[in-house]
């Protein structure tokens, strides 16, 4: 079986988990420059690069994802949100990008399999890209609307080799998450389908969109129905929201996208809104309940977290959700599906 | 409404096409692009779905072209909402456009005409991109022109396109629409032959859409744009029902198919679909000898335009009045004011003089019959605008504003939402002179007296649809009394009757009480009321006539009632071994967001035309003679609105529906809930002594006593009050209306469809029943969703229990004001009985015992059930 196969088969018996944060994991470990600096000689100073930490210091991130694979998450992620040149050039460390994702892809790769040896329940990498600080439908100067920081081949190329060096570090998915321009995420998905045609076999795709207001937009003002046409031709194994709000204020839109989409449904919210010091303090069984009710309402095929979840919260919902059966997959009619910013359906 | 017919077919607009708009050309030409944006969202505006983007111009770095003004309408949220058709023959520019389009958007167009590699690379470009396709019937050896060419080349496209996994319904086919009437006979087929591949294909092709450009048809009429138009309505007119899904046409370019000048029309048909034609000449030979007439003659309405819009000011304004006409009114408006000025003359003249003159007619003609209520409803919304033209003005003269024939305060009563008849009153009086201040709805009375005080009002005008509201407005007579005023009470609304009005109204109140049956009574009342020479003899009549109403009633033998027992005794018997399997799917059913397309296709349109007063049946109203125009004019602008309503969303149709187990118990039906607790629903039986052997009712009537099960429902369209208030602000009271009017009949369109569900797929008893629309509206079909309020369970006190079942405003979003009216407005509610011999009955008037009985079933005391079941008693 493939991995979609494999996944869509798990997905079918149970609500699977995914992770939580590793922000915040990393963040509570008080790493010092030198930790995240390494032996590398980079010009630039490192703190606060935590995926540069695959290279320099393994052993946390080893850690933390044992730690997921510990509270019971079935699928865990690369931690790589910020591993492309894009991002990389602001610490100067652009020539270490297929680095990076290669290690952190071996990374997850070897625990997810170490963990499935010992119970044999399938154990899954998703190998995450983030958005990148650009976006390909927005201008950033107020006066010039038509003006574009990057282009769309520019995008394809900084995703692709992205997505190589997960697949070759072992990913079994590519995550794009945090979705907050559409048009960024086609990008992602046409750079999937080139490296596809490359290697000559299926790289399944996971989309994750974030809402930036509570109207249920992102930052490139599609609605999520509008979302889901736009990039439904990815063929996508999983779809879904994370980030955003709290788990209470994406329960419309988890209900909304669980009803149209034709593949299986991933979340993981935010551990609530973060305080006035910016920090995340929902409990654990807080999470776990609010997550939990999209689980009794067949809503979902996949939960975890984003930012401000730990194990802690992980293994909550993993509890909570122990039992629920999963979200069965709409068939929803073969229709002509259109997308501005809004849907548009042209009935049969 | 330009599209001729079929509610699904999109018109793709072409004004943001080089090749279709010269202006738009020029624009870019220019490198004014801010102005070519404001083309987009002028189209966007006007309703357009979808926007069609083509920059292939010699002159022009097409690419360059086509990105920087995608790039630019994606930052336009008003015009990047819709989907985007990248139109290019270039493959170069449609993939540069690919490139900056966040949605799916449509690629207009590939096809094979450099060989299936090229044209599968293209489309797995389009794949990789996310865009539909529209595929060209183009293939090695050229366009293909006879049907049988098109549906083979389509064909063949569709297998090699699902071949590789190209989505059917990604697949749009245009088929090529060529010139006809050109003289060359080969050319004869053209029109029918894309009409009958369309059909072909959609057979063929499952899923697959097809499209075409329009304009190619009238090629030969270059210039007459008459016959143009003609053309591509009688057209699409044929071409829609066999399949057309959209066409790139420029809406302005349409006419309403039974507009056209019919022997114009004729002669279009014979040409498009090569009738056979009687005579020497050929169809096309007799087509182009008509064109002759109407050479260099702009349409006939243009030319009406052009006339009326040459007349002097006043007739101009009176026109504009007449015939409801908003375009210019603001401009010609101003045009007389600045007149009235040079003359000496002040502001207010303006409005005393022609705009009043020109509502005059407008009052006339809609008093004599020949105008009806939707037009008359348009009339004021020019008038509104033109008075709001003017009020900045008169407010600089420190004037009083004219001088109105009357002050009439209006509410809606405490406790009711309803105002859907009360806006159209307001607006014909206003449409007649009078000044009308609406308090809006739900208006407690100390409100309407304060009011009515503070601007020295005429009179006062009460309206609401639920009864509870006639308790109510006997409220307000009371207080209007109490408070010694002696002014006029008008009574209106769908529950009020001169009957109630003459006993339970008049009574409460010394000052004149009316009732006003209809909109169109209002003026005649109003005027009466306020007329020295009429008032006393008309307020004398009335009095009259409601002492005499009074007098029969009180003389009035009425028909005999049976006690409780005997009716009870004489109750229906149903066969319980008919009752209906459990339902399938037991529990709350919730549904967030129903498709309004598909309620629109459920829509009973003759209440819709009976709130304009516009009686008849659809669809034969359209065709009446004497409200035919009126009615289908109306129709068009629903239509249009529709179109709007669902193509914006404007509207969110929301629904709950249960379904619990149950028992009978007497007049009771014992819901068992799973907590274990019971809630008891006592229901009314029909007490009035029957004739022969039929049977005194009770819904209770319809349950088996050891065991069976009721369902309930509600549902409630959300949404409205945002575009409202857009329409009020704009002066707009016509929108306003059909908007609610249109909310309305999607409530009622969402009950039935919901019942319809229930009966096939969720309780199931019926999972074979194929209804025509007809025959849903006609209610053809086992089962009855009676509605708290209405006459088979007269008590709308039991919504807030079917409410706490249905947990309705959380599942659906509706509330309950304090006289059990829901909120918001348009909503419906009701339980569902299955068995196949329910059927709906008035519970009618009832007894004592009865009343008693029930306030003791109901835990209430007797007072309380006496306001709530007030209709049914004595």
């Amino acid at each position: 079986m493939t991995p979609r196969e494999r996944l869509k088969a798990e997905a079918a018996k149970r609500v699977l988990i995914f992770d939580g944060a590793f922000g915040t994991q990393i963040q509570s470990r008080k790493l010092q420059e030198a930790d995240y600096a390494g032996n590398l000689g980079l010009s630039a100073d490192q703190k606060g690069n935590n995926d540069i930490l695959a290279l320099t210091r393994p052993d946390v991130i080893s850690e933390i994802t044992r730690a997921y694979f510990e509270a019971g998450s079935d699928v865990v992620s690369t931690n790589t949100f910020s591993a492309n040149i894009i991002s990389q050039a602001d610490y100067a460390a652009e020539h270490l990008v297929a680095e990076i994702n290669l290690a952190s892809g071996r990374i997850a790769r070897a625990l997810a399999d170490e963990y499935e040896a010992k119970d044999g329940r399938p154990r899954f990498v998703a190998g995450a890209i983030g958005p990148t600080n650009k976006t390909l439908s927005l201008s950033p100067d107020v006066e010039d609307p038509g003006f574009r920081e990057i282009t769309f081949d520019y995008l394809v190329d900084v995703y692709h080799q992205q997505a190589a060096a997960l697949v070759e570090g072992g990913a079994d998915f590519i995550l794009v998450e945090t979705i907050f321009d559409t048009l960024n995420a086609k990008a992602a998905i046409f750079a999937i389908r080139k490296l596809e045609r490359e290697l000559g076999r299926d790289v399944p795709i996971m989309l994750s969109m974030t809402l930036t207001d509570l109207s249920g937009r992102n930052l490139s003002g599609h609605t999520v129905e509008a979302f889901w046409y736009a990039v439904r031709h990815a063929n996508p194994v999983t779809i879904g929201l994370n980030c955003s709000f709290g788990a209470e204020q994406l329960r419309p839109h988890i209900q909304l996208l669980s009803r149209i989409a034709d593949t299986l449904l991933l979340a993981y919210p935010n551990a609530g809104l973060p305080n006035e010091l910016g920090e995340y303090d929902e409990e654990p069984h807080t999470t776990a309940g609010l997550v939990s009710e999209w689980a009794d309402h067949g809503q979902v095929n996949i939960l975890g977290g984003c930012c401000g979840s730990t194990p802690e919260h992980i293994s909550a919902i993993a509890a909570a959700v122990a039992g629920s059966a999963p979200r069965e997959i709409p068939r929803p009619a073969t229709v002509t599906r259109l997308a501005g910013l809004e849907p548009f359906t042209l009935a049969a | 409404m330009t599209t001729p017919t079929g509610s699904q077919f999109v018109n793709i607009g072409e004004r943001t096409n080089v090749t279709g708009s010269a202006r738009f050309k020029k624009l870019v030409m220019a490198d004014d692009y801010a102005a070519a944006v404001e083309v987009a969202r002028q189209q966007v505006d006007n309703g357009a779905q979808i926007i069609d983007v083509n920059m292939d111009e010699g002159l022009l770095d097409a690419v360059h072209a086509m990105t920087t003004f995608l790039k630019l309408i994606a930052a336009e949220p008003d015009i990047a909402r819709v989907p985007v058709m990248i139109d290019s023959s270039k493959w170069d520019v449609i993939e540069q456009g690919l490139k900056c389009v966040s949605g799916k958007p449509i690629v207009n167009s590939i096809s094979m005409k450099e060989g299936e590699e090229a044209f599968l690379e293209q489309a797995r470009k389009c794949m990789d991109y996310g865009a539909a396709v529209v595929v060209m019937a183009f293939d090695e050896t050229g366009q293909a022109d006879t049907k049988q060419r098109k549906v083979e080349i389509c064909a063949r496209a569709y297998d090699l396109l699902t071949g590789i996994g190209f989505p059917p319904e990604d697949i749009i086919f245009d088929p090529n629409i060529f010139a006809v009437a050109t003289g060359i006979e080969d050319h004869d087929r053209y029109g029918l032959d894309f009409i009958e591949a369309v059909r072909e294909i959609k057979a063929r092709c499952p899923h697959a859409k097809t499209s075409g450009g329009l304009s190619n048809l009238s090629f030969s009429f270059r210039g007459n744009e008459t016959v143009r138009r003609a053309m591509h309505s009688v057209f699409l007119y044929h071409a829609i029902p066999a399949g057309l899904d959209m066409a790139i046409v420029n809406a302005g370019q349409l006419d309403i198919y039974d507009q056209i000048d019919p022997v114009l029309r004729e002669a279009c048909e014979d040409v498009i679909l090569m009738r056979p034609v009687a005579g020497d000449a050929t169809a096309t030979e007799r087509l182009i000898d008509l064109a002759e007439s109407y050479k260099g003659q702009d349409p006939v309405a243009e030319k009406q335009a052009a006339e009326w819009r040459g007349w002097p000011v006043e007739k101009r304004l009176e026109h504009a009045l007449v015939k409801g006409i908003d375009a210019d009114i603001v401009s010609d408006t101003e045009e007389m004011r600045a007149l009235t000025e040079q003359r000496g003359g002040r502001p207010i003249e303006v409005i005393e003089g022609p705009l009043m003159d020109g509502m005059n007619v407008v009052g006339d003609l809609f008093g004599s019959g020949q105008m009806f209520l939707p037009q008359v409803v348009k009339s004021a919304r020019v008038m509104k605008k033109a008075v709001a033209h003017l009020i900045p003005f008169i407010e600089a003269e420190k004037e009083e504003g004219a001088k109105a024939k009357g002050k009439i305060i209006m509410a809606t009563v405490k406790g009711d939402v309803h105002d859907i008849g009360k806006n159209i009153v307001g607006v014909v009086l206003q449409c007649n002179g009078y000044e009308v201040i609406d308090l809006g709805v739900m208006v407690p009375w100390p409100k309407i007296l304060e009011t009515t005080k503070a601007e020295g009002a005429d009179m006062i005008g009460l309206s609401g649809l639920i009864t509870p509201s006639l308790d109510e407005m006997v409220t307000v007579a009371e207080e209007m009394q109490r408070a010694g005023m002696t002014m006029p009470l008008l009574i209106g609304g769908a529950t009020t009757s001169k009957v109630h009005t003459a006993l339970r109204i008049e009574p409460a109140y010394t000052g004149p009480v009316i009732h006003v049956l209809d909109a169109s009574r209002a003026v005649g009342v109003a005027s009466k009321l306020l007329s020295d020479t009429l008032r006393d003899d008309f307020v004398a009549e009335v009095a009259a006539d409601y002492a005499h109403v009074r007098d029969v009633r009180a003389g009035k033998v009425q028909s005999d009632l049976l006690s409780l027992q005997d009716a009870r005794a004489n109750g229906f018997v149903a066969d319980m071994s008919d009752k209906s399997a459990p339902p399938l799917e037991p529990g709350i059913h919730v549904f967030e967001d129903w498709s309004l397309a598909d309620l629109r296709e459920c829509i009973d349109w003759t209440p819709f035309f009976r709130a304009w007063e516009l009686h008849g049946t659809y669809p034969a109203i359209l065709k009446d003679e004497v409200v035919g125009e009126s009615a289908q004019s109306l129709f068009e602008d629903a239509q249009a609105m529709l179109d709007r309503i669902i193509s914006e969303k404007w509207l969110t149709a929301k629904a709950v529906c249960g379904f619990w187990p149950c028992a009978r118990d007497g007049d009771d039906v014992t819901i068992h809930l799973e907590t274990e607790d019971h809630v008891v629903i006592p229901f009314l039986r029909q007490q009035v002594k029957k004739s022969r052997d039929r049977a005194n009712y009770c819904l209770a009537d319809f349950i088996d006593p050891v065991g069976d099960w009721i369902g309930g429902f509600a549902v409630g369209i959300h949404g409205i009050d945002e575009h409202s208030a857009r329409f009020q602000a704009e002066n707009d009271d016509y929108s306003d209306i059909l908007l609610k009017a249109l909310a309305d009949r999607f409530a009622e369109a969402m009950a039935e469809r919901l019942h319809q569900h229930v009966r096939t797929d969720l309780w199931g008893y019926s999972p074979a029943e194929q209804l025509t629309n007809e025959a849903l509206i006609k209610e053809q079909y086992r089962g009855i969703r009676p509605a708290p309020g209405y006459p088979a369970c007269p008590d709308h006190s039991l919504k807030p229990i079917l409410f706490d079942l249905l947990d309705a405003p959380g599942n659906a979003g509706l509330t309950l004001t304090e006289s059990y009216a829901m909120w918001p407005t348009s909503a419906v509610s009701g339980f569902y009985f299955s068995h196949p011999d329910s059927s709906y009955f008035g519970v009618a008037r009832i007894g004592r015992d009865q009343l008693e009985d029930y306030a003791a079933r109901r835990g209430v005391d007797l007072s309380t059930a006496e306001r709530w079941l007030r209709p049914n008693l004595d």
